[in-house]
């Protein structure tokens, strides 16, 4: 790369060896970055390469341990959103930021609204103003509505709409196809190339290496928060950025599969439906096996897992374990089934940050440790704590650190721990992998295979295909509400998932 | 990416035990509570020579031993995330109902069980509410707040019920081995709440619940019974303190433990108690009650008027509550 003056080449963005770290992470290491006027550049990268540090280091949200950020050429400081906003950088996240309640038009202007001489809103003019500017992008949305109503694509039109409206000249899109259709993909892309031709630029974050060929011009690529690669889309293939993305990683990152699977079935699920008169899903879980939900974001994985146990209400459900129809009314009655669970969010759903690794393990298995008197065993605990902390290799100073100070990775072991000690044979594991680190993914993946080898039988739900692929001995592919096809051996590979996943064709149910 | 190196769990055993308990002192919540008292004694003592007297530190603890007794229960409402706004009427209804029964010549074990039994359903019914319905606690309990008032109200007419036995003024004035009867159930309480709260499994999951209650709910505890169960105990605190007021005054006022819920919440609060829930301890709340009793009494002394009293209450807990902020670990946000 070479160091040009930026303000001639119509370079908008320039970051130079941005490092930053996190407690136990180093996140990114001395990563340059650029973005030209009138560009759409890819930000290309597996979970947790750092790509979200790198766009809330942009957007001010984050400040770099070290690194300068260039704008315009100018060195700048962005002290936070609001300040990254005020030079004209807008973000659209994963999660919106819109108020769900209030309108299109609302949305856009709040907390900046127009008013008259007497402080009264000027609705009206406002609304021409949203109306304008969805014109300008080519989409039409009913401004009455509350958002809160309008589909996903919509609210992200909102969200640009939006961010178009403060002016922006540099536009992020955070994985902003990933809960979309096809068609709604198609039409955002028709809106970024757009903008890209009024001059704005755009950071584009995607999975799906088959849009990024169809809508970018550049890709960066970040691999375990380091910069591996600067290419324009035409001086590459999808397989060389494949390799770049990935590394020697692909090859022995996942463990070996065992070489058979035993057939005794632990759990049958059977008529099991999310949505009245929906799609009913059917499976077999096996002793030692590993089970994969994939499908698209939606399809309904994570909500049959949820339903499974009983934490959301189901629309009909027989579930069989070890042979007994078993009543599974909510996460209380799975836990006395054996049936654990690793939730996706695990700061939302699995741990309770303030608590110590200790009691954090031990929430659930509390009458173990409890003497007749009533009192728990607070050496009997601790004990439990640390040979599991051994076993699952948590790395901490001591079981009495509270979890919210420890890795993604450690946090992750910690909510496993808490259903080992339980003995729970059945673990559903939601996105085991999503925001940790490489290193800790690799260590996550081994001890999945551990326990499988123990007899413990894992359900895994999983956006990432090569997760899916590398690690189940089966894989249930997700379409719409419920399991569309049970794929098993050789036919486990990118293709077939895929193809089920997005089947227009109804496939016949496999049991 | 590598971890950071991490020394492994085991090598940290305690070295010295005194320097295991200070640490474990300094981690509690209670920690700059106590601090605070020991700070405020000491300044109280300087200031005025009675402050030690027997008399004065007796008048102490039968102030405080009410107020300490319901931020018992409201502790534990709090640290599940919740509150109960309705101690204060509870307890001076139950006062009222107790004193009545007493004086129609109800025999004293069954009023008293009544009365305790009474604040046993209040609470029920909040629990209920809250964990069943799921209903916000601050409106659940503002809506009981205003029934057991009413209540109160009704039951007496507005009068103050007189005309109790004799015997009955030993649990609010009388006292064993010296040491007053408000003071040692207030001891007796405060042993239960902590083996409760430290040394039990429900204490661990009321923690848990204010910490997070979807985890709590996913790991397979019925977080609803527990939650029924805190505002239960809430009810109970509330029914002792209102039998020992009754005692104390010999009579069931039915317009007594106005704003007793605001300085129960005050006492909790200081004590170190996170109002957002899952952090705090008993302990704390008991330095809080103490503190709060311990400036009012000074304050006294010093004939500093009621009115700039107040004033000077609400600075302590503001100050109280930003020095926590800023010393509470990862406190970032």
């Amino acid at each position: 790369m070479s160091a040009t003056n930026s303000t001639m080449t119509g370079q908008l963005l320039r970051l130079e060896g941005i490092s930053k770290s996190f407690p136990g992470v180093k996140a990114l290491r001395e990563v340059s970055l650029e973005l030209d006027r009138g560009e759409i550049h890819a930000l290309l990268g597996e979970n947790g390469a750092g790509k979200s540090t790198i766009i809330k280091i942009i957007g001010g949200i984050q400040s770099p341990d070290e690194g300068r950020i260039l704008l315009d050429g100018e060195e700048c400081r962005f002290s936070s959103y609001r300040d990254a906003i005020a030079r004209g950088i807008g973000i659209v996240f994963q999660e919106f930021s819109l108020v769900p309640d209030l309108d299109a038009v609302d949305n856009i202007f709040l907390g900046r609204e127009m008013r008259d001489r007497f402080g009264l809103s000027r609705k009206r003019v406002m609304t021409e103003r949203a109306r304008a500017l969805f014109e300008r992008i080519g989409v039409s949305i009913d401004l009455t509505l509350p958002v809160g109503r309008l589909s996903v694509a919509e609210q992200q039109f909102i969200e640009i709409a939006k961010a178009l409206s403060l002016d922006v000249r540099i536009l992020i899109l955070d994985e902003p196809t990933a809960p979309l259709t096809p068609n709604e993909a198609a039409l955002l892309f028709r809106v970024m190339r757009q903008l890209r031709d009024e001059g704005i630029g755009l950071f584009f974050v995607s999975h799906h290496l088959d849009e990024i060929f169809e809508v970018c011009d550049r890709i960066t690529i970040l691999r375990d928060g380091a910069n591996v690669g600067l290419t324009r889309v035409d001086d590459c293939t999808m397989d060389q950025l494949v390799e770049v993305m990935v590394g020697r990683r692909i090859e022995n990152s996942f463990p070996a599969k065992p070489s058979t699977v035993p057939d005794k079935v632990l759990l049958e699920a059977r008529d099991l439906s999310i949505h009245d008169g929906g799609p009913k899903s059917h499976f077999d879980l096996r002793e030692g096996e590993i089970l994969g939900f994939a499908g698209l974001v939606g399809s309904g994985r994570t909500e049959t897992a949820l339903a499974l146990i009983g934490a959301i209400p189901c629309r009909g459900k027989q579930v069989t374990i070890g042979g007994k129809i078993t009543a599974i009314d909510g996460p209380a009655a799975a836990l006395k089934a054996g049936i654990g669970i690793l939730p996706e969010n695990r700061k939302a759903d699995g741990l309770i940050l303030p608590f110590s690794i200790r009691d954090n393990i031990s929430i659930n298995n509390l009458p173990k440790y409890t003497r007749k008197s009533g009192w728990i065993d607070r050496g009997l605990e601790r004990e439990t704590t640390l040979t599991l902390m051994r076993e699952l290799q948590i790395k901490a100073p001591s079981e009495e650190t509270p979890a919210v100070s420890l890795s993604g990775g450690n946090q992750q072991k910690v909510v496993i721990a808490r259903w080992l000690n339980r003995r729970s044979r059945v673990l559903v594991f939601d996105e085991p992998t999503r925001g940790i680190d490489v290193g800790a993914k690799a260590e996550i993946y081994r001890l999945m295979r551990a326990l499988t080898a123990e007899g413990y039988a894992i359900i895994m739900i999983s956006s990432e295909l090569p997760e899916v692929i590398g690690m189940c001995d089966r894989v249930a592919v997700f379409h719409r509400g419920a399991i569309s096809r049970i794929l098993e051996g050789a036919d486990i590979n990118a293709e077939e998932v895929m193809r089920h996943a997005t089947a227009s064709a109804p496939t016949p149910v496999q049991h | 990416m590598q971890q950071q190196a991490l020394p492994h769990p085991s090598s940290t055993k305690p070295t010295f035990r005194v320097e295991h308990l200070w640490k474990t002192a300094r981690r509690s919540t209670a920690f700059l509570p106590a601090m605070g008292l020991i700070v405020v004694v000491l300044g109280m003592i300087l200031l005025n020579g009675r402050f030690l007297s027997v008399g004065n530190l007796e008048n102490i603890g039968r102030q405080v031993s009410i107020n300490a007794i319901i931020s018992v229960g409201m502790t534990f409402a709090i640290l599940t995330g919740g509150i109960d706004l309705s101690v204060g009427a509870t307890m001076a209804f139950i006062g009222t109902l107790t004193a009545g029964l007493l004086a129609s010549g109800v025999p004293g074990i069954v009023a008293i069980a009544a009365g305790i039994g009474t604040g046993m359903i209040f609470g029920l019914g909040n629990g209920l509410c809250i964990a069943r319905l799921h209903m916000p606690p601050i409106i659940v309990t503002l809506a009981s707040m205003s029934i057991a008032r009413g209540l109160g109200l009704i039951y007496t007419n507005g009068y103050p019920i007189t005309g109790l036995p004799d015997w009955f003024s030993f649990l609010g004035r009388g006292s064993v081995l010296g040491i007053q009867t408000p003071v040692l159930i207030t001891i007796l309480t405060y042993a239960i709440a902590y083996i409760l709260l430290q040394r039990m499994p429900i204490g661990r999951y009321i923690l848990a619940i204010g910490g997070n209650e979807d985890a709590v709910r996913l790991s397979g505890i019925d977080a609803r019974r527990y939650k029924i169960i805190v505002y239960l105990i809430s009810g109970v605190t509330a029914a002792i303190a209102g039998i020992l007021l009754s005692s104390r005054l010999m009579s069931g006022q039915p317009n007594a433990g106005m704003g007793f819920e605001l300085d129960a919440i005050a006492a909790v609060v200081l004590g170190g108690t996170a109002i957002s829930g899952g952090r705090g301890s008993i302990i704390g709340t008991l330095v809080g009650a103490l503190l709060l009793g311990v400036l009012n009494n000074g304050l006294n002394l010093m004939n500093v008027s009621p009115y700039v009293q107040n004033v000077i209450k609400g600075a302590i807990i503001l100050l109280a509550i930003f020095i926590s902020r800023q010393t509470r670990p990862g406190a970032a946000h």
